[in-house]
């Protein structure tokens, strides 16, 4: 198992320098590197300042030699400036970052619940009203577009029956402690009811479905005629072998509902990493936009690692050789 | 008068009822097997008939639409759904609905040629690695590995900021760089499967080249998943056009799009929120209606990878 797991690290370094090399493509690709700012900003440089100035930043060096020193900098985590803002990218991280894990956090823990149960409750009931119903919503949960189903959320909830903030994240003027911690939990519920929505509906169709792969086996049959009551073979025995491959799809889902994430905080105005990659975009801070995006490339190899290690440490039946 | 069954005509009856619950039946041929199993999918069937209609519905816009294309009218503005105009009016005066009829068009050929796109890179991606193997196998392979995992959108966003223009091409063409990636891993897999099959070694026995192999005999034979992943990527293609749209960097006005026509909507959500709504509404029946489809032509497909 240890060399299965090595090989996998290397394989995810593998994929890291992939990305690495697109974003780094990408960053080329962008209008405007630092030199044509400056003199931009500056209509007094000379042509040999401008030229000077490239050699500096080693504009001309081949790509591959800017590629090493690239990679080099965002290593020690030096990510640029950026021309929004006019710090560091690395300094308005942070907090965006923060409120990303509060929404995505809050999102993934709602629909793994949600979509679990519902899925238990269908294969149980396999061709019922119920099981139907739950289908049916199922599909709909991952038809539904991210933005639209906010956008009727905030016109259900915030405009025809106010009951829920239309968006921000936190209320002004409401003293910090434990009022700003149920204001901010109240601003969360619309964003993480639609951000939650699509993965609810993978999860319950892909439970429901591995739920009724389980109770056929062999073993289910077993626990039933040794005469254990229904409730224990379902739970003790069915429930956990019909989880073990929902636990490498949650890890697996973790990096794309960052997809979710982007939308979802626009439609909120949720000033977390989304919402940061959707204003950097449209306002050419391509520095920041590549931050962002290397962080979901980060994310997706780290998870992608986590569902093997869960597999392996969940199913002691996978051998590795 | 009827007669009295014989033991053999009964087994042969049960036999045939049998089959044909199975949907299956005596000599029919594999794709009258297929469109009897899809027959029996209802929600699949519904999907089919809603995206046939939503389809016609965008082709014919310009004979069906209740207003000429674009057709301002500023004494009309911010109208609530009436008779005249069923879906309201927006800013300009003009009709919701004429706008949502040639909005279709722009989503749904963004939906379709992307599948097929799709399909057609990745099944040669998919065929040349699955047939050659080796290292040409694992580095596209690892290129797979890479695409298939990372979050697309915020990639999407970017590319669309970076290329000029505001069609629909530049929006496919995105679309397919970094899509074709599923199509690819199922087309190679059913290849890796085939290729040692009897018919197979057969064809080259008799001489057929390598193309000829891939084309006429390992290609056909892999083409069911690949075009239930085709059905699922034009839903698919028309959800990311739409958030890419919303967020003013797909489809770019006057060229209505479903999603383009959302983007501004939120800010007149207090004054006029059917101008939120129905555009939503066409979007989310479109992709719901693609999804069944899909589901049961991989049911009617190939009953294996029932889910």
């Amino acid at each position: 198992m240890q060399r299965f797991l090595l090989r996998r690290l290397v394989h995810g370094l593998i994929i890291l320098v992939g990305l690495s090399i697109l974003v780094f493509t990408l960053l080329v690709a962008t209008p405007g590197d630092p030199v044509e700012l400056i003199a931009a900003s500056n209509p007094e440089i000379r042509p040999e300042d401008v030229k000077a100035l490239r050699q500096y930043y080693g504009l001309d060096d081949p790509i591959y030699v800017r590629y090493v020193k690239w990679l080099r900098s965002t290593l020690r985590g030096d990510l640029g400036y950026s021309r929004t803002y006019g710090t560091p990218v690395v300094r308005i991280l942070g907090e965006r970052l923060r409120n990303t894990l509060w929404l995505v956090g809050a999102a993934l823990v709602v629909a793994f619940v949600v979509g679990v149960l519902a899925g238990i409750y269908s294969a149980l009931h396999q061709y019922s009203a119920a099981d139907y119903v739950v289908t049916v919503l199922a599909f709909a949960g991952h038809s539904v577009p991210v933005f639209w189903q906010g956008i009727v959320f905030i016109l259900l909830f915030a405009v025809w029956w106010p009951i829920l903030p239309a968006g921000g994240m936190l209320t002004p003027g409401v003293p910090p402690g434990w009022p700003a911690f149920v204001d901010r939990l109240w601003h969360l519920v619309l964003p993480v009811a639609v951000l939650a929505t699509f993965n609810t509906a993978v999860w319950a169709r892909y439970m429901r479905s591995s739920m009724l792969e389980v109770v056929r086996q062999d073993y289910i049959r077993t626990a039933r005629a040794k005469g254990s009551p229904e409730r224990l073979v379902i739970q003790r025995h069915a429930l956990r072998n019909a989880l073990i491959p929902i636990i490498t799809l949650v890890a697996l889902s973790i990096p794309g509902t960052l997809n979710g994430a982007v939308l979802t905080e626009t439609v909120f105005s949720w000033p977390g990493m989304g919402l940061l990659l959707f204003q950097a975009v449209l306002g050419h801070d391509y520095n920041v936009a590549m931050a962002v995006l290397l962080f979901a490339a980060l994310m997706t190899v780290v998870f992608n690692l986590l569902a093997d290690v869960a597999y392996a440490v969940a199913d002691p039946r996978i051998r590795y050789d | 008068m009827a007669r009295t069954a014989t033991p053999r005509e009964l087994a042969l009856e049960l036999e045939r009822r049998r089959q044909e619950a199975a949907g299956v039946a005596v000599g029919q041929s594999y794709w009258q097997v297929v469109w009897r199993r899809f027959l029996r999918h209802r929600l699949a069937l519904i999907g089919g008939t809603v995206a046939l209609v939503l389809t016609l519905m965008a082709a014919l816009a310009p004979w069906l639409a209740p207003y000429p294309f674009d057709r301002i009218n500023l004494s009309e503005r911010w109208v609530p759904p009436r008779l005249s105009n069923p879906f309201g009016t927006d800013e300009l005066g003009r009709d919701v609905l004429t706008r949502i009829m040639f909005a279709g068009r722009v989503s749904l050929v963004v939906g379709y040629v992307t599948a097929l796109a799709i399909s057609v890179v990745g099944a040669v991606v998919g065929a040349l690695a699955g047939f050659y193997g080796g290292w040409l196998d694992s580095v596209l392979m690892r290129l797979v590995d890479v695409l298939i995992a990372v979050p697309l959108l915020p990639l999407y966003l970017i590319l669309a900021a970076l290329l000029p223009g505001g069609g629909a091409g530049r929006i496919v063409l995105i679309f397919t760089a970094f899509g074709w990636t599923t199509v690819a891993r199922l087309v190679r897999g059913q290849i890796l499967s085939l290729k040692r099959q009897d018919f197979v070694e057969a064809g080259r026995a008799m001489g057929a080249s390598e193309a000829r192999i891939i084309l006429r005999h390992l290609i056909p034979n892999a083409l069911a998943p690949v075009i239930v992943a085709a059905t699922l990527t034009v839903g698919n293609a028309i959800l990311a056009e739409s958030g890419l749209s919303y967020l003013g960097l797909g489809i770019q006005p006057p060229t209505p799009s479903w999603g383009n026509m959302l983007q501004r909507s939120q800010e007149y959500l207090l004054k006029a929120s059917w101008l939120s709504v129905f555009p939503g509404v066409f979007i989310f029946i479109t992709v719901l209606s693609f999804n069944f489809l899909g589901d049961g032509l991989r049911d009617a497909l190939d009953p294996r990878l029932r889910t």
